[in-house]
């Protein structure tokens, strides 16, 4: 009984193996296709390089200042003008791309190292396990996300690397629900059944065919709460939770710009632009992953 | 619907009770022990012993909790650290102040989301769609502290057109008071505006695809009657839960928009407080916040059954 079961299971799985990466080009294509998704991904990377090559990049110092280039105007030395201690914008606007940038990935990557797994446990394990977890994500989420950042950052401390911290337990809660509701559909489906069936246990079943099957829409989520985690970081610069200065960050920046508006317009128009640019271009990927990867979705 | 509504405030306690452990907790994360923060350079050991039984911090951790919890629900949430005024007072004298804020924005936001979701949704596609599209995602992605940094260089410094900063009562002087407003609500409302069109427009394109729709259209009615009249009514449901968490979104917005136009309202307050490390208040305003978008919350989920005839009927 046995003999005929391999062929039909080695031929679905060579189905699976043309199948799939069929799919893959296909959401490619799609996402290609979608010019508004290419725009977004092209500010993300202008970001990234932004963030890499800053030492290269910039021909001044961030951080030292410079009494005789006080709130000069943009010119063909300083692109962007110089701040309130004669620092060039441009090169602070570059050195700043690494914090929003970091900000973003190391506080999605802290809500998804918690949030995934625990999602996973409660949609797979259901009963009193998803009754507690799903409980702890509810009071999560009726804090509003930038009050319990704000919050959070208060007790820890003033920092960046609190900042990333608050800011990823904030956001935590949006992927542990996000992943018990997937966990729960894929959990009913004949493979995860099949896997049961034949005796695997259950961490294996979780990892092997439940994880991978829930991971498109955590993708998209975290590229969209990248966007939510670079605001949120320059709200926290902004009111002075985040990067401390001297070191440059664009919320930092705007901080020090407002008190300058009328006398320096450019201190506080480059930052915001910088931040709108990243923002739109996470927003935009965010937007066009979903539409590839989900078409349901889209 | 009694039951349902009953399950919703049943479902919300537990949630209650974390939030209470959670900002309770919050006082934990600090370094050091407060006590010798607060007992100054002398670090008096009868002085720090007093503190220690005034503050309940020399009984268990589950007995502090027992007893803070009792002591917020009779509306106790203790003291300013700095001034002594009690954080109820506080947030009394701060929160109309916000929620001025709040309902101007509010007035923004529905002002714009709406028309423009239900526009762009009616035009799919078309100009309008895309043009709808292009300030929702744009909305989204401008942090407001710097709106409020521009509108106030454009405004304010270059036109002279509205004060720049600063709040007045509008039981002072009511006209003086819209106007001062206006620029904060705007920059509060824009980005929520935004996320509105987004979820109108997503309500309004499902609801637009129902064969009612379809057959409304058949009959010959006009396409404006059919979106407003048919189309627009029921895709108001989805809408109305989104209000509410939006609601969330609009006093964590009041923070950053209080903090660049310097209102004297509970974004402010909260800030402040964390600057002068007043963590008393800290706590009494999140616990104030997570309580006013828990009761928001439960409000939505008991229209939205009285919205759905569906859920009515059950």
């Amino acid at each position: 009984m046995a003999t005929p079961a391999a062929p039909v299971h080695a031929s679905a799985a060579a189905s699976q193996t043309t199948v799939l990466p069929r799919r893959e080009r296909r959401g490619l294509v799609k996402f290609m296709r979608n010019r508004a998704a290419v725009f977004g991904a092209a500010l993300v990377l202008l970001i990234v390089v932004m963030a890499v090559f800053a030492p290269w990049l910039s021909h001044y110092d961030p951080v030292q200042a410079s009494f005789m280039t006080v709130r000069q105007a943009p010119s063909a030395a300083h692109w962007f003008g110089t701040d309130e201690l004669g620092r060039d914008v441009l090169s602070r606007l570059l050195w700043g791309a690494r914090a929003s940038l970091l900000a973003g990935v190391v506080s999605v990557c802290i809500a998804v190292a918690i949030g995934v797994p625990l999602g996973l446990l409660a949609g797979y394990f259901g009963k009193l396990v998803d009754g507690v977890i799903s409980r702890i994500a509810d009071a999560l989420l009726s804090i509003p996300f930038l009050i319990l950042a704000i919050a959070l950052a208060a007790f820890l401390g003033p920092s960046l690397t609190n900042a990333m911290a608050a800011i990823g337990i904030s956001a935590m809660p949006r992927f542990v629900r996000l992943t018990r509701g997937q966990a729960i559909t894929v959990k009913a489906e004949d493979y995860v059944e099949g896997a049961r069936a034949i005796g695997l246990g259950h961490a294996r079943i979780i990892v092997r065919y439940i994880l991978p099957n829930v991971l498109p829409p955590i993708i998209v989520q975290a590229s969209l709460t990248i966007a939510t985690a670079i605001i949120a970081e320059a709200s926290l610069s902004f009111l002075g939770l985040g990067q401390l200065p001297p070191s440059p960050s664009w919320g930092s920046m705007l901080n020090t710009a407002k008190d300058f508006v009328s006398q320096a317009p450019w201190m506080s128009i480059f930052p915001g632009i910088a931040i709108f640019l990243a923002v739109l271009g996470f927003n935009l990927l965010g937007d066009g992953l979903r539409d590839a990867l989900d078409p349901r979705e889209s | 619907m009694l039951r349902i509504i009953a399950n919703r405030v049943l479902v919300a306690i537990p949630t209650l009770i974390l939030v209470s452990m959670l900002i309770f907790g919050l006082q934990k994360l600090l370094p050091g022990d407060p006590v010798t923060a607060m007992a100054g350079e002398d670090q008096d050991p009868q002085l720090i012993a007093s503190l220690r039984v005034k503050y309940h911090l020399d009984e268990p951790v589950p007995t502090q909790y027992a007893l803070w919890v009792r002591d917020v629900v009779r509306g106790d949430l203790g003291a300013s650290l700095r001034t002594d005024v009690p954080v109820t007072s506080l947030i009394a004298q701060k929160l109309p102040v916000t929620l001025q804020l709040a309902a101007m924005a509010m007035i923004f936001a529905i002002g714009i989301g709406i028309p423009a979701g239900v526009i762009s949704a009616a035009s799919r596609g078309g100009a309008l769609d895309y043009g709808a599209n292009v300030f929702a995602l744009s909305g989204m992605s401008i942090p407001n502290f710097w709106l409020g940094i521009m509108l106030i260089f454009i405004v304010s410094v270059r036109w002279h057109l509205l004060p720049s900063s600063g709040y007045v009562s509008p039981t002072e002087d009511f006209w003086l008071s819209i106007k001062t407003m206006l620029m904060p609500a705007f920059v509060l409302g824009a980005s929520l505006g935004a996320q509105l069109m987004r979820h109108t427009r997503s309500a309004m394109l499902s609801v637009l695809r129902t064969d009612y729709i379809r057959t409304a259209r058949a009959k010959g009615l006009l396409r404006g009657t059919v979106v407003v009249k048919h189309a627009f009514r029921n895709a108001l449901v989805p809408i109305v839960t989104v209000l509410a968490l939006l609601f969330g979104e609009l006093l964590a917005g009041a923070v950053l928009t209080e903090q660049v136009f310097t209102i004297p309202g509970f974004g402010k307050l909260i800030v402040d407080a964390v600057f002068n490390r007043d963590y008393a208040v800290v706590q009494g305003v999140v616990l104030v916040t997570a309580l006013c978008f828990i009761v928001v919350n439960l409000c939505a989920d008991v229209l939205y059954v009285l919205l759905n005839p569906r859920l009515r009927r059950s």
